[in-house]
């Protein structure tokens, strides 16, 4: 098992440096520079700057110059905020859209797991239809449109929840739930027909016949088959909820690294781009490796070797 | 045990009611501004925008502070100043300040400051801003190594004598700026660019950087050190980086923040009910730039004939809506001293004639023109509406191009555009910081129009005219060529500052540049 992992990760370096490379010669083929602004700078203050961060050196020595520096964990200084570097921003930045996501990825599981379960128990009964109406609602209303509206109803029109920044748990409630609705109700569809797919098979059938009672054939016979899907969908879901969500972190003004993808990538921010696609990259590979060994466990049919 | 922990909070809460009776309001003096964006930095030699100066100019002081009503240089660091006979040699009487660390001001902070703006190391976007010394471009370019022959020196520790390029009538007008502050040279070779952070920076302004974490929140306190401490009445300043504008607007509504200087165009309607509504001019033009190096644009009966088919007060009254100014010219009304010039009107008759002399009747035979403009709600409606409008005067179909931002400035700088929307704020109250990028080559300029005249005016209004009147009228002549006869861009009208102050704050001025020094705004019931 060990093995197994040391291997998988071994061949993150590989798939990283193609990343890295990719990201790198793309963005530099975007049109406009990271200083360029509506008031034209000098030539020679341009150009001042330019050397200032190496970019008046031929593009092959800075392309060398930052694999150097991200083999080291250096992902270079931030343009945009010339008194920050970028590690800096994403060490700052990180907890809080770890925070966040946290709690959504809670509501997300818990809400829809539950509500998947009971919908797929009772198929075509009233519970099924009012949850995967409320899951079909879930997955329509975009964030942009929900962050907007807990705020009219929870924050101004009832004062109970603050409307946007970071520092309390109060800060917390609507972004979570924000962000987590639209997972719940991913969540809540795929379990439901996980535990369709799971409750007709023999083995559910042998162990009622052998006279288990209802809630332990569910939780203990028929739930890990049933979340499998759930899981290889909760992987890649968790790397994107974890890194924090573009319009959530700026409708509610959160502090996250969530706002640096798109924002950096408008800037011509060049280190901040790329800073946050080796981050989410690794994240990502990381999340993919854990649903893997994950399935191991839970599957009898997934062998590790 | 349990009577005594009953006790003392009634003590205590007795204790400090009796002590917040007199000035309740008064007691908290905490403002809070959302600044709209997180700033860039808050090191004076580097930042360059309006979010980052409306805190920095409140943590650092210059040579000179802004009148809060009509921004007038007032004394700051420095006490008292003369000018020479021929206005090129200001010299500067420094008062006994302190930095946040205890240690004296002294004019080699501000030697030292200028040399590290102008170094092409330090790699300072606002570097021009001190071009206007002797050599000081020359130092920025590297064309000079040696700063002794820049056109500042202490002469002791608190005398600063400057030496200009030439006699510059703004120059009181730049001092005040951020990037001519003065920094502290220990704190910065100690730190690098940790300096400005909370713990590290030293500063010598009203207020002191208190806290600071990105994204969330900055907060400045009053600094009991400063040379007018008296005169501050706020206790604490908290700056949100809320972006966006409709979130902004909301927390203003649930009293989050005491003031928030932008309001989403949809919201204007229903802010405009409200008591803390407020809508003032501002230094800034919007306006179409013209690319009169490609045909059709190279003829200027055709822009004149584009430019004379808008009207004006239609877009501003049914499209911007926040009651912008039209305008025909490019230079904002309202500067002291200039009495402006007369544009083109708006007459789509004599437009069409136009038009049909430079051999298109009623838009026939007209090459396809487009239209470029940034992605951002205002510029989609006012283009959509002038393209209407042309549409109806004149006949001729100019298609609408969208671009993200970055986009939009390489093609504009590039020349690859016919048409294009722009918008220009003026650094301080003068028209030459309209009218001096239009000259021929201008960094600015970015339209391909030149013309000889023009950049002798302009030259003329930089350093040859003394006489205020003369210089003015100079200036006059420029932009009357620019707007009346050349027409290489179209102004549409001067931008406003519109936004929300909460009713208690008090000492909040309206004024061109949206600048408002926080050591003049107090709470107040």
């Amino acid at each position: 098992m060990l093995e197994y992992i040391l291997r998988r990760v071994a061949g993150f370096v590989p798939v990283l440096f193609v990343i890295v490379s990719l990201s790198f010669f793309m963005m530099r083929l975007a049109p406009g520079g990271p200083f360029d602004q509506e008031r034209a700078l000098p030539e020679q203050v341009r150009r001042n700057i330019e050397a200032r961060y190496h970019l008046d050196e031929p593009l092959w020595r800075q392309y060398l110059r930052y694999l150097g520096d991200v083999a080291r964990g250096d992902l270079g200084p931030s343009f945009r905020y010339p008194d920050r570097s970028v590690n800096e921003l994403l060490r700052l930045g990180f907890p809080v859209s770890l925070a966040l996501g946290l709690c959504a990825l809670l509501i997300a599981v818990v809400l829809g797991g539950i509500a998947g379960i009971l919908a797929g128990l009772r198929r075509n009964a009233f519970l099924d239809s009012l949850s995967m109406t409320c899951a079909l609602g879930g997955i329509s209303v975009p964030n942009f449109v929900l962050g907007p509206l807990l705020m009219l109803i929870f924050a101004l029109r009832l004062p109970w929840l603050p409307v946007a920044g970071w520092g309390s748990w109060r800060h917390l409630v609507l972004p979570s739930l924000t962000l987590g609705t639209f997972y719940a109700a991913y969540i809540a569809r795929l379990t439901r027909a996980g535990v369709l797919e799971v409750i007709g098979q023999d083995f559910i059938r042998t162990a009622r016949a052998k006279g288990l009672r209802e809630a332990a054939v569910v939780l203990r016979h028929a739930l890990p088959g049933a979340i499998l899907p759930v899981l290889t969908y909760l992987g890649p879901a968790s790397a994107a909820i974890l890194t924090g969500s573009v319009v959530v972190e700026t409708i509610f003004s959160i502090p996250g690294i969530g706002r640096y993808f798109v924002a950096s990538a408008l800037n011509r921010d060049y280190t901040m781009v790329l800073g946050t696609v080796v981050f989410y990259s690794v994240l990502l590979l990381l999340f993919n490796l854990i649903v893997d060994v994950l399935y191991a466990y839970l599957d009898p049919r997934v062998q590790i070797r | 045990m349990r009577a005594r922990g009953a006790i003392v909070p009634t003590v205590l809460a007795l204790a400090l009611s009796a002590s917040a009776l007199p000035a309740p309001a008064a007691e908290k003096q905490v403002f809070r501004i959302n600044n709209m964006v997180e700033p860039e930095s808050l090191d004076p030699g580097l930042v360059t925008g309006v979010p980052e100066h409306r805190i920095v100019s409140n943590v650092f002081e210059g040579l000179t502070t802004t009148d809060p009503k009509d921004l007038s240089p007032r004394p700051g660091m420095a006490v008292s100043w003369t000018v020479s006979q021929d206005g090129s040699v200001y010299t500067f009487r420094l008062r006994d300040a302190r930095w946040t660390d205890g240690k004296p001001v002294t004019a080699h902070d501000f030697v030292y400051a200028w040399e590290r703006v102008l170094n092409p190391k330090t790699g300072a976007r606002y570097a021009q801003q001190l071009f206007a010394l002797k050599n000081g471009e020359e130092y920025n370019r590297g064309r000079r190594a040696d700063f002794s022959q820049v056109g500042v020196k202490a002469l002791d520790d608190r005398t600063l004598r400057v030496t200009l390029r030439c006699p510059t009538a703004y120059f009181l007008d730049l001092t005040s700026f951020s990037t001519l502050s003065p920094v502290p040279r220990w704190a910065i070779q100690a730190h690098g660019k940790d300096w400005v952070k909370p713990g590290k920076i030293v500063s010598n302004g009203p207020f002191r950087l208190a806290n600071w974490v990105p994204q969330q929140e900055l907060i400045l306190e009053k600094n009991p050190a400063h040379w007018d401490a008296a005169r501050v009445k706020l206790r604490k300043v908290v700056f949100l980086p809320t972006e966006d504008v409709h979130t902004a607007f909301k927390q203003f509504l649930a009293g989050e923040s005491d003031w928030v200087p932008q309001v989403p165009i949809s919201q204007i309607d229903a802010g405009r009910g409200r008591p803390e509504f407020y809508v003032t001019p501002y230094l800034g033009t919007y306006f179409f730039r013209f690319n009169v190096t490609r045909p059709p644009t190279n003829d200027v009966r055709v822009r004149k004939a584009l430019s004379m088919a808008v009207d004006r007060e239609a877009l501003t009254k049914y499209v911007t809506r926040a009651g912008e100014i039209p305008t025909s010219t490019f230079v904002p009304a309202g500067i002291r001293g200039y009495a402006g010039v007369r544009g083109l009107p708006y007459d789509p008759a004599a437009a069409k004639k136009l038009l049909a002399e430079a051999g298109y009747p009623d838009g026939r035979g007209l090459p396809r023109m487009e239209l470029l403009y940034n992605t951002n709600e205002l510029h989609r409606l006012v283009t959509q509406a002038v393209q209407q409008m042309w549409k109806e005067r004149l006949g001729i179909r100019v298609e609408l191009v969208n671009v993200e931002w970055k986009v939009y400035l390489a093609r504009q700088s590039s020349l690859d555009y016919q048409i294009s929307r722009a918008g220009w704020i003026g650094d301080y109250v003068d028209p030459n910081t309209f009218l001096n990028m239009w000259v021929s080559g201008g960094g600015n300029n970015q339209t391909g129009w030149s013309n000889r005249h023009y950049d002798e005016l302009i030259a003329q209004a930089a350093c040859r005219i003394v006489n205020p009147r003369e210089r003015m009228r100079a200036l006059q002549e420029a932009e009357r060529i620019l707007v009346a006869d050349e027409v290489p861009l179209m102004p549409l009208f001067t931008y406003v500052n519109k936004g929300l102050l909460a009713r208690q704050v008090k000492g909040w001025y309206p004024n061109l540049l949206d600048q408002h020094p926080l050591k003049y705004i107090s709470l107040e019931r």
